[in-house]
């Protein structure tokens, strides 16, 4: 799960760690008032939506005046932002962060994230503060330095100082940056955070330490115990299918194709996508149903793939263990009828009863096409789409 | 031979009385030798009690003194999953197999510090268990869709999982152990350690091994086969399709920063000398093509 970036930096003050003084808006009129309570010369706007690179997309704007705070709150608010994460739809921005200005006479990186490698979470700071960490790891690897934190010690003072003179805090500001890491690897594990990304943190022109940004995500396994993150979400920043999706505990993420797909298991259902790709179409959707799959999560699972105008055919793909094919052939067949499908349908089923499940679907006087294996089975939906 | 688990390992089940947990024991308890393996069950609450005749102890170490398991199956709810691999790390058992779907990676993180030194194998959070065919099945996989053979199978994904074994027996090629490692970012072992243990193992000829997006373990694994792996070994990378930053159902299978893309693993295991398919429908007819 993803918040906002005033939800994090809300997280990260309650750990000691430090970040310019801000409110979030919701109207140009909050925004007005928010910068008249900030006081001071120079205000941030910044855009709040779960996605990077809002600053090169027109999203964030340094006001010199309150006239400009209101010009700039009033452009930013409702624009659709497009960055090179939210893909060309972009995002509406329905929220604002006004702060305070920051004297920045050094602009750094420090982020956390769980390596699976040392099975242990990983600070990782950097001199190169306000670029994308990825980009620095291409061309400088020599400038990212990484800490794995033993989780009963936690992250020690020399580890901490040792990392903050690497990335080139100034001597005076070292305790400072040290606090800083120390309240960030709090927040991150008593949040159950799976990423935590400060870029910039940058160094004031008077020594002090601050989070100029704050990215923070959370172990969705974790949530159950985290009541307060959890009232942070934003529903308006997810896919409204896949916010559907979860109520009915499928798994799905929409993709850009048009042929739909539900499986069994997330590993075959991405074997399902790669197949349907191997064969010249695109998938529209992740979709897992889990292993449980019963008839009204099969039909939930149709009705879902389907309100996405962009399917022109959907692909069953199901391997029947504890699960029988008869059981699932018997969901696909009241989910197809339910739904009116007017879409060519490729069913696949493999184990336990599969001969059952076929004739199940060939005694339903649907015109469901069956196929004996993966490949046959994308090869047949790709060709029914295109309409061979 | 086998890997890991045989017709003489001794099992107890940690949340034997839970609905998965009773399911699935029912369902191992009539595999093959299941009723010799299964021989215990862990509740605190239910202590005295039987399971439809396999006797439950308080705690796992009591459960390992009373009948000599020293194999642990966990269906525990998730919030409880970690601390029950920790009580059967500190009784000292053999292997734990944690089928628990959904354990917080903070649990995983601390339970794996634990286990630094200590004998006790995991295999886990969220995989389907482990099953040497005609002898002994632990987890939810469906035991007749197995045979007796000389292929091994490993994989971080359970369906995908059957679908390898599937198309294996469509070509009359039994198994000699599956190993579903699961799909979770910090788990117990990983693609390199099952290969060794299949590499060691007299009766497995060669290997059919299935990754997916997110991490390396994969390309880990690869390396080592280039070096040491006196068998063929087969492989598949599932997610060639899915996009950066998006999460495919498992945990662990995620594009983040670019790295563990399924391309970047197939180029790293073809240097490395292992035959990769594209095609998920083509696992088996690789394997065969290199027996």
């Amino acid at each position: 799960m993803n918040v906002h970036e005033y939800q994090g930096k809300e997280i990260l003050r309650k750990y000691g760690v430090a970040t310019p003084r801000g409110v979030p808006c919701f109207s140009v009129t909050e925004a007005d008032s928010a910068a008249r309570e900030l006081g001071g010369k120079v205000w941030v706007v910044k855009a709040q939506i779960h996605a990077g690179g809002r600053g090169k997309g027109g999203g964030v704007k340094v006001a010199k005046s309150l006239e400009e705070v209101h010009e700039y709150a009033s452009k930013i608010l409702g624009m659709t932002l497009i960055t090179h994460q939210t893909g060309p739809e972009g995002r509406l921005v329905k929220r604002l962060l006004v702060e305070e200005g920051a004297d920045i006479r050094k602009e750094l990186y420090v982020g956390m994230v769980v390596d699976r490698a040392t099975q242990r979470v990983t600070l990782m700071a950097s001199s190169e503060g306000g670029m994308e960490i990825e980009e620095v790891a291409a061309r400088t690897p020599e400038r990212i330095h990484k800490v794995a934190i033993d989780p009963v010690a936690g992250l020690t003072d020399a580890q901490a100082d040792d990392v903050a003179r690497k990335i080139g805090v100034p001597d005076g500001s070292v305790a400072q940056a040290r606090n800083f890491m120390h309240g960030l690897y709090r927040a991150f594990v008593e949040c159950d955070a799976s990423l935590a990304e400060i870029n910039p943190l940058i160094i004031t022109g008077d020594g002090r330490v601050l989070a100029l940004d704050a990215k923070l995500n959370f172990d969705s396994n974790a949530l159950y115990r985290q009541p307060e993150i959890v009232a942070m979400r934003d529903l308006d920043e997810e896919d409204p299918a896949e916010v559907e999706a979860s109520k009915f505990d499928l798994s799905y993420i929409s993709l850009s194709g048009n042929i739909g797909c539900l499986v069994n298991g997330a590993g075959l259902a991405m074997a399902t996508m790669d197949s349907i790709k191997l064969f010249g179409a695109e998938p529209a959707n992740f979709l897992d149903v889990g292993g449980g799959a019963t008839a009204q999560k099969v039909t939930e699972a149709f009705k879902l793939m389907l309100k996405n105008p962009a399917v022109k055919g959907i692909l069953v793909n199901i391997f029947g263990g504890i699960m029988r094919c008869d059981t699932i052939a018997e969901g696909v067949i009241a989910a197809a009828k339910e739904v009116r499908l007017s879409v060519p349908l490729v069913v696949r089923m493999k184990g336990t009863n599969e001969e059952l499940g076929r004739q199940k679907l060939r005694e339903s006087g649907l015109p469901i096409i069956s196929a004996d294996n993966m490949a046959d089975a994308a090869q047949k939906i790709v060709a029914a789409v295109a309409g061979k | 031979m086998s890997i890991l688990i045989d017709r003489n390992t001794k099992v107890m089940t940690q949340g034997i009385t839970g609905k998965t947990g009773a399911f699935h024991t029912r369902l191992c308890r009539d595999y093959a030798y299941g009723k010799d393996c299964f021989v215990a069950g862990v509740n605190p609450n239910k202590a005295g009690d039987t399971f439809e005749g396999i006797p439950i102890f308080a705690t796992a170490r009591e459960a390992k003194e009373q009948t000599g398991a020293t194999v642990s199956v966990i269906y525990v709810p998730p919030a409880f999953a970690a601390g029950a691999i920790d009580e059967a790390v500190d009784a000292e058992l053999d292997l734990v197999i944690c089928i628990t779907e959904g354990v917080p990676v903070r649990d995983m993180i601390s339970t794996r510090n634990r286990m630094r030194g200590k004998k006790t194998l995991l295999v886990g959070p969220n995989c389907p268990g482990v099953i040497t065919p005609d002898e002994i099945k632990i987890g939810i996989m469906p035991g007749h869709i197995h045979k007796k053979g000389r292929i091994g199978v490993v994989s971080r994904s359970g369906t995908l999982t059957y679908e390898a074994v599937g198309q294996l027996m469509d070509l009359g090629l039994g198994q000699s152990t599956c190993v579903g490692i699961g799909g979770d970012p910090v788990n117990g072992l990983k693609h390199i350690d099952v290969m060794r243990m299949f590499n060691d193992d007299p009766e497995t000829d060669a290997v059919i091994m299935v990754g997916e997006i997110g991490g390396d373990d994969e390309e880990t694994c690869a390396r080592w086969i280039k070096h040491h792996m006196k068998k063929p070994v087969v492989g598949f990378i599932a997610g060639v399709t899915a996009p950066p930053g998006k999460r495919m159902g498992h945990a662990g299978a995620i594009i983040s920063g670019g790295k563990g893309t399924a391309t970047e693993k197939l180029a790293v295991m073809e240097e490395c000398g292992i035959k990769v398919t594209r095609n998920p429908a083509e696992m088996a007819v690789l394997l065969k093509s290199v027996l």
